[in-house]
């Protein structure tokens, strides 16, 4: 009993280090010039390094929680409602869909995240449809799956490492 | 690297080409088969702002409360001169003709897309 409580105390603060920790990548990442300037909109999403390695080593409950709370915080902090409602899509779609390819075992962490990051695009992209009432955004979609691919590559990269060398 | 790891990698090789085959197939389909347009239509936060000719040249401002976006028709052609969002990537977009091309401001909620009148939908994605 007195261990379990205390498993759950780590757990909780644990979690806690996490958020802030993916709370203060989105701000590093917001104050870093763009990756492309060309190309609007595109970003390697350096909290979800995190996401991932949560996903992994915690559990899917854990990584949607810290996703929920650094969307939630920076948009209070650095954003606006139009600004989480995106992240929020974004973050949603990505994760429901590594968890369930998490589950069935057949990709990599790397595969996984690269889903992850097609899948974040596209829930954006859904979002921004519906604000605007209108699906001619929708062919954006084509070169946001390629910048998705090379993003989630790059984090799965990074959460692959952190997974293997990390002990929690 | 185990075997099993080596399935995986060949896994999400597969996967990845696949999935961005498919999309570049579908976004070759959208760009290039489709004619050009002859009317402008201009929409604000979901709502019908306006419906300009192609062959008209003109100078418009598309006006809110709280945002201005300069809309120019020239030579057939329409393209974003100002806007007072904070991003401005709308002005950087070359300027559109072909039927159901667009230039948005996300900022601004201002959709332009051109449309084609006459004939029948040549849009083959929907």
């Amino acid at each position: 009993m007195g261990n379990n409580n205390r498993k759950r105390i780590h757990q909780l603060a644990l979690l806690s280090i996490l958020t802030s920790l993916a709370l203060i990548l989105s701000y590093v990442e917001a104050v870093l010039p763009p990756i492309f300037s060309a190309i609007p909109a595109v970003k390697l999403g350096f909290p979800n390094i995190l996401i991932i390695f949560i996903l992994y080593r915690m559990g899917t409950k854990e990584a949607a929680a810290v996703s929920f709370l650094r969307i939630a915080l920076s948009a209070l902090l650095f954003g606006n409602p139009i600004t989480f409602i995106y992240s929020f899509a974004g973050a949603f779609l990505s994760l429901t869909v590594m968890a369930i390819l998490k589950k069935t075992n057949l990709f990599s962490t790397v595969g996984v995240s690269i889903a992850g990051g097609i899948l974040h695009n596209l829930g954006q992209i859904l979002v921004a449809m519906l604000l605007l009432g209108t699906s001619e955004i929708g062919y954006y979609m084509v070169v946001l799956a390629f910048t998705g691919t090379l993003a989630g590559f790059f984090i799965g990269l990074c959460g692959a490492f952190l997974i293997r060398q990390v002990d929690i | 690297m185990t075997k099993t790891d080596g399935k995986k990698l060949k896994n999400d090789i597969i996967f990845v080409s696949v999935l961005l085959f498919v999309i570049s197939v579908i976004g070759v389909f959208y760009f290039f088969f489709r004619g050009e347009g002859d009317t402008v239509t201009v929409t604000v936060a979901r709502e019908c702002y306006g419906e300009y000719a192609l062959d008209e040249d003109r100078v418009l401002e598309i006006r809110t409360e709280h945002s201005l976006n300069t809309l120019v028709i020239c030579d057939g052609k329409a393209y974003m001169e100002t806007a007072d969002c904070p991003d401005g990537i709308c002005t950087d977009h070359r300027p559109i003709f072909r039927d159901g091309e667009s230039i948005i401001c996300l900022p601004n909620q201002v959709v332009v897309t051109v449309t084609a009148k006459d004939g029948e939908e040549p849009d083959i994605v929907a």
